[in-house]
């Protein structure tokens, strides 16, 4: 039943953002065939309109297009290739999948360690020193740590590519670039949760029971301070994905990220509505699984109860 | 040589609006298989003090200041943490007032009780599991081997206090500590869990440290009874003595107002008027003497020694003294439980 209503209200929800991306794209001055000067004969530019089914009124456009999404085909990119959107998509999945999952990764180990140890010792050199670098991480827009980071570890230093994609060095930089702000935010979270189990009630009966230190504070402490962070999964992964457009950019990923952003100022329409659908769908089923792992992790939740924090 | 020997322990915590003196001065003596049960005001350090016994007063703000605490003739307060840890939970345990926030939310209750028999008796986890079982059964827990795997939420108040129980009792400790184990339960519960404590007391010979807010509780499960005040002992004697010859006003004031439930008409109770002292100040005198109705200029002046009434009993009130008047006798509390 819970998983049922989850499903239709996914599907509604891509639909929702299916059709408003439709309309604000078409509220988008210009097309993709347009070009400042006008170049294109008025002939060669009909013909196109008519290839793509730009001709049609609106409504037509809309429903021909919810038509063959039906069927997985999101149509062929505009901007000359010739390439489907579908293969556009599977070609930068691998890049984008990395990146994104290896920040996540970063992202999480880092800032739930961070946070424990300014938790463990609250109010001494390491919480300081933990709680600036989270600020920082916080304040710094990635776009500007991107360009320092390749000034300093792969300039000066050398340590890693400058740019470019290939091997695991190449992943590197972008992914800390792009882990810096949800690390900080994850680490602040964690040792605000895990202050707060410390002074449990809990942690005294397991400390009663004469447990050594490290089974009290992490079975008892640590696994209920960082059950909450489940829930940021969620929110972090919308800002991975919006990170990874620009991050993508900076670093010449080959991701889809890239693709994007380019279909935008191309007015690449397919690539553009194809590219957002498919954001959206990884998004909704990550917050989907997101709760129904959420069921196994805290025994207190049920699926049937509404909403998972 | 007594199970349990705790002299003049006191105990004080670093806060940011100053220092705490939580607990000031305590002694008393626990016997094998007997109850003692310590009773007062909230704030008056009664946690404080059998936490300072189970070794949990945090550092760095909380200190055990000084005093001595012998368990089976050992200083627990010269232990290191490894040492303690010999102690807590096997030979000495606590239960905590409220079971919801005691028992850890995302753990299986089962669980919960069996790692600390993993720890404690080296035994394997399959065995630990039968053990814990055993305990959910004789805490009077129905379809153990279910409940093992559930969580707290899933459990009644009154059922989770029995598992703090079985947690407490697992590893069977000489001396239990139950700090308030029925104030978070409705009376119906309270009375089984009293009971449960009774019974388990009968059959292992446990000690045990009860605090309580009930004199009913007091005069029907304990030997000795400890009052205390604003961080101090101001009473200490057996329970017959308790109701038939208490001797500090404090006292007194307490059994005034215990709700008469032998009586069909309600009968207004007599609570002590006036609030605990603030322990970041404390009275330069007798803690009570702000509301004591009996107040001599020298309560306000200097703290009064604990003056002996009779055998086992003594009480820190200057009227004990030679020169103080004579006060007429308290009427006789017995007839009141
Ligand atoms: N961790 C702590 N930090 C600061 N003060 C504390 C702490 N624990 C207890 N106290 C203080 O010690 C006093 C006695 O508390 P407690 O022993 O809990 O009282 P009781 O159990 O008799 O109600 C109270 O004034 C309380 O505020
Ligand atoms: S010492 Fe004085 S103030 Fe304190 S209880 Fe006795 S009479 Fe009252
Ligand atoms: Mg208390």
């Amino acid at each position: 039943m819970y998983i049922i209503r989850r499903v239709l209200t996914m599907l509604l929800t891509v639909w929702v953002i299916a059709t408003l991306t439709f309309i604000l794209m078409k509220l988008i001055p210009g097309d993709p065939f347009s070009t400042e000067e006008g170049a294109l004969p008025e002939e060669a530019l009909e013909n196109l309109y008519a290839k793509y089914g730009l001709d049609d009124p609106l409504p037509i456009q809309y429903l021909t297009y919810m038509k063959n999404l039906l069927t997985f085909d999101l149509g062929i990119s505009m901007e000359g290739s010739g390439r489907s959107v579908n293969d556009i998509i599977a070609s930068g999945l691998g890049a984008s999948a990395t990146l994104g999952l290896l920040t996540l990764l970063i992202a999480l180990v880092f800032g739930v360690t961070l946070g424990i140890i300014a938790a463990l010792y609250h109010n001494s050199i390491f919480d300081y020193t933990a709680m600036v670098i989270a600020t920082v991480g916080i304040s710094v827009p990635n776009f500007i740590l991107a360009p320092l980071l390749m000034k300093f570890l792969a300039v000066d230093l050398q340590v890693f590519p400058v740019a470019n994609w290939g091997t695991w060095q190449h992943a590197v930089l972008p992914s800390i670039a792009l882990a810096s702000g949800p690390l900080a935010i994850i680490a602040r979270f964690v040792r605000s949760s895990m202050l707060d189990v410390i002074n449990q009630d809990y942690m005294k009966t397991a400390d009663a029971k004469g447990l050594p230190t490290y089974r009290i504070l992490f079975l008892h402490g640590i696994r209920n301070a960082i059950l909450p962070v489940v829930s940021f999964i969620g929110p972090l992964f919308v800002s991975l994905i919006t990170g990874t457009l620009v991050i993508e950019r900076i670093f010449s990923v080959p991701g889809i990220g890239r693709y994007f952003v380019d279909s935008i100022f191309n007015r690449d329409y397919t690539v553009i509505m194809g590219t957002t659908i498919f954001y959206s769908v990884i998004l909704v089923v990550v917050l989907f699984l997101i709760d129904v792992s959420y069921r196994f992790i805290d025994p207190r939740i049920t699926l049937t109860s509404k909403g998972g924090s | 040589m007594s199970l349990l020997e705790v002299n003049n322990l006191k105990v004080n915590f670093k806060t940011y609006g100053g220092t705490v003196d939580a607990v000031r001065g305590v002694s008393f003596n626990v016997n094998h298989g007997e109850t003692v049960a310590i009773v007062g005001e909230s704030g008056s350090g009664k946690s404080v003090t059998v936490q300072a016994i189970m070794g949990l007063i945090a550092h760095p703000a909380g200190n055990v200041q000084g005093g001595s605490i012998r368990f089976k003739g050992k200083e627990l307060l010269k232990l290191n943490k490894k040492q303690m840890r010999e102690i807590k939970g096997k030979q000495m345990s606590m239960i905590f007032q409220d079971s919801m926030t005691s028992l850890n939310p995302t753990m299986q209750v089962g669980k919960q009780i069996s790692e600390g028999l993993i720890y404690h008796q080296n035994v394997s986890k399959r065995e630990a599991k039968v053990r814990a079982i055993e305990m959910l059964k004789e805490v009077g827990i129905p379809n153990a081997d279910k409940r093992y795997e559930q969580y707290p939420h899933e459990f009644s108040g009154g059922m989770r206090q029995r598992v703090m129980i079985a947690i407490a009792l697992a590893c069977n400790p000489d001396l239990l500590i139950a700090d308030e184990p029925t104030t978070a339960l409705d009376v119906t519960i309270q009375a089984q869990v009293l009971e449960l404590l009774q019974d388990i007391q009968e059959k292992k010979d446990t000690s045990i440290i009860l605090i309580t807010h009930d004199l009913g509780v007091v005069a029907e499960g304990a030997d000795k009874v400890i009052v205390m005040y604003g961080g101090m002992m101001v009473e200490k004697c057996s329970v017959h003595e308790l109701f038939s010859n208490p001797n500090h006003p404090y006292t007194w004031g307490l059994l005034e107002s215990i709700p008469n439930v032998y009586h069909e008409k309600k009968e207004r109770l007599k609570p002590i008027e006036g609030s605990p002292p603030d322990l970041f100040s404390p009275p330069k005198g007798c803690p009570f003497a702000p509301r004591c109705k009996y107040a001599m200029n020298i309560c306000m002046e200097e703290v009064p020694d604990l003056y002996d009434i009779a055998e086992g009993h003594s009480s820190r009130c200057f009227l004990n003294d030679e020169l103080a008047p004579k006060i007429a006798e308290f009427s006789d509390a017995e007839e009141l439980v």
